[in-house]
């Protein structure tokens, strides 16, 4: 299957410190990969760098056969490659109807209308009440998002995500800072993603990292040294002096 | 999710998003305030005329800052550029139509609109505070340099706006132009009523909370800010327009750094971020401006000043922004 997401020998150092070091990878529509790798490794800068955040000294990035290295952020998300973020970043004064319509808006070019309101758009809603009532968060529609629990933002943050209709997602810590009673709720919006999107996870739960991905990569020192199945990852003796220490031990194989 | 199900949502929110009982309250409360001004001031309608142009530059400045998050002191530059082109339309070429000089207004005030939003947009925070001051300097020396057009200090004369609809002449008691005024009102906050609502105006108020996050988005915050900074200057410049035309003078006033930070101050005192509160802070300054400075004419700007640090520090939200908040509360509560 033709990628629909590749990053080709993407460099970018700060001062002489290499911080992404000629990493190379690529996703087909519908993969679930896992991003690990310690503090410092690089990832944050990763993202940067494919988001169109940040620019690379070298490298390319491309998107459904697309090289998109000198679109900038905004380009890059209107082709298809949407990030969430790892502290959710919602309008706190604004509804989570708000959130998801404006999203609709926006991808379908209608954010700039000056006259209408979405509430009296049928489309809208029903997509807006679709994905709301998928994530569990429909009775809060109309609630302000500073009045509605962390788990429920985090949620929020992947129905405006979907709401865009990425052809790639990157999470960004999608479960950071939720109380353990609530992950539950965010594994099934994750095990429920679309198909054919393809995911890329940062994560630094492993258990929710085994649980979810098919394909684990990780990160040191700004360079990939580990790309494969979840159940060799553990196995991997430079992952192991890397990054997973005592947790290799553990029994957890997906 | 069937269509149904969306009726329903839909029927839920109905009370959220017609043009719904607050706005023809508004709509109504404007109206009750006009008759009774005009009754009560019979002799000073052109003081209310002025309140309503200058309540057009609050709102056009509501727009840029309540809605929009952009800090700026030089707001009146799109004022005075409207109230200069609907003069010098009429003193310069003889184009003493209202409606055509009120357009030449609008016209102006959104080219000034752009030409600020272009530089102010440019920075943040401070320096941006800092760009719009240059700016409303810049406007005011080249209005005062320019003074084969616009009469530099001495002011622009010889404006003579023809009658309204061949009918209604400007007569010196000011009562065709106080109604003029009243009905540019009227029409300019039913218009941006539909524009904070609609889908642009839920974009800027997303802006102004998270630039970052819009752009994650896929939107452009600075397109989206010109766009509304455009709409802005065209409102004030109605109100410079209205401003030239019942005055049938413009001074250099209208685009100085002083009419820019009292407009300012207005915004503050009524609330930020609500049109109803921009008319509140504009009514209530000007007011009170004119009645303590005719009864105390030594001391009324220090008291001018107590009102201020008084709203600012016992009702931070401004006036209005105060009482909605209290209200919201006790229907909470219930």
């Amino acid at each position: 299957m033709q990628p629909i997401f590749e990053v080709r020998n993407l460099k970018r150092a700060f001062g002489g410190l290499a911080v992404t070091n000629d990493v190379s990878l690529s996703m087909a529509p519908g993969d679930r990969v896992a991003l690990i790798g310690p503090n410092g490794a690089g990832k944050t800068t990763f993202v940067n760098l494919v988001t169109g955040n940040l620019a690379p000294d070298s490298g390319e990035v491309r998107l459904n056969g697309e090289t998109v290295t000198s679109i900038d952020a905004i380009g890059r998300v209107r082709r298809g490659l949407v990030r969430s973020f790892q502290v959710t970043r919602l309008f706190l004064d604004m509804t989570p109807a708000e959130h998801v319509a404006l999203a609709v808006l926006q991808r379908d070019g209608r954010s700039g209308r000056l006259f209408g309101n979405f509430l009296a758009m049928p489309d809208v809603m029903d997509e807006v009440g679709q994905l709301l009532g998928k994530l569990g968060l429909r009775d809060l529609m109309h609630r302000k998002v500073s009045e509605i629990a962390y788990g429920q933002q985090r949620l929020l943050e992947i129905a405006v995500a979907l709401a865009l209709k990425p052809k790639v997602l990157l999470l960004d810590e999608p479960a950071a800072g939720v109380p353990q009673s609530d992950t539950g709720r965010i594994e099934q919006a994750l095990a429920d993603l679309p198909a054919d999107l393809a995911v890329l996870m940062i994560e630094h739960d492993m258990d929710l990292v085994f649980r979810f991905a098919k394909r684990v990569i990780v990160l040191a020192a700004g360079a990939i040294i580990f790309d494969g199945s979840p159940s060799d990852v553990t196995q991997d003796p430079r992952v192991r002096e890397a990054y997973l220490g005592s947790y290799a031990n553990a029994s957890h194989a997906a | 999710m069937s269509m149904t199900t969306t009726n329903d949502l839909i029927a839920e929110t109905q009370g959220k998003r017609r043009f719904g009982a607050s706005d023809l309250i508004g709509l109504g409360v404007i109206l009750a305030l006009a008759v009774v001004g005009y009754f009560l001031f019979p002799t000073n309608l052109a003081l209310l005329t002025r309140i309503i142009a200058i309540a057009l530059l609050v709102l056009s400045l509501d727009l840029v800052t309540g809605y929009c998050g952009v800090a700026t002191l030089g707001h009146a530059a799109l004022f005075g550029a409207g109230a200069y082109a609907a003069g010098i339309v009429s003193a310069h070429y003889g184009i003493n139509d209202p409606f055509a000089m009120l357009a030449f207004g609008i016209a102006a005030g959104a080219v000034a609109g752009l030409i600020c939003g272009a530089v102010i947009l440019r920075a943040h925070g401070l320096p941006q505070l800092v760009l719009s001051i240059a700016l409303i300097h810049l406007f005011h020396e080249f209005a005062n340099k320019a003074s084969s057009w616009t009469g530099g200090s001495d002011g622009l004369s010889g404006i003579a706006p023809s009658a309204l609809f061949g009918l209604y002449e400007f007569d010196l008691w000011g009562r065709t132009a106080y109604v003029f005024g009243v009905v540019l009102l009227v029409l300019v906050f039913f218009v941006l009523r539909l524009i904070v609502r609609s889908p642009f105006g839920m974009l800027c108020r997303a802006i102004k909370e998270d630039p970052i996050r819009i752009r994650s988005m896929g939107a452009s915050p600075k397109a989206a800010l010109m766009k509304m900074y455009v709409i802005s200057g065209a409102v004030a410049g109605v109100g410079g327009a209205l401003n030239a035309i019942s005055t049938q003078v413009v001074g250099l006033d209208s685009l100085s750094f002083t009419m820019s930070a009292e407009s300012l101050v207005m915004l503050v005192l009524g609330g930020t971020g609500s049109l109803f509160g921009a008319l509140t802070g504009t009514i209530v300054f000007m007011f009170f401006e004119d009645v303590v400075s005719a009864a105390n004419p030594f001391h009324w700007l220090t008291m001018v000043g107590a009102l201020l640090i008084a709203v600012v520090l016992f009702a931070p939200k401004g006036l209005y922004g105060t009482a909605a908040a209290f209200v919201a509360r006790r229907r909470e509560a219930k």
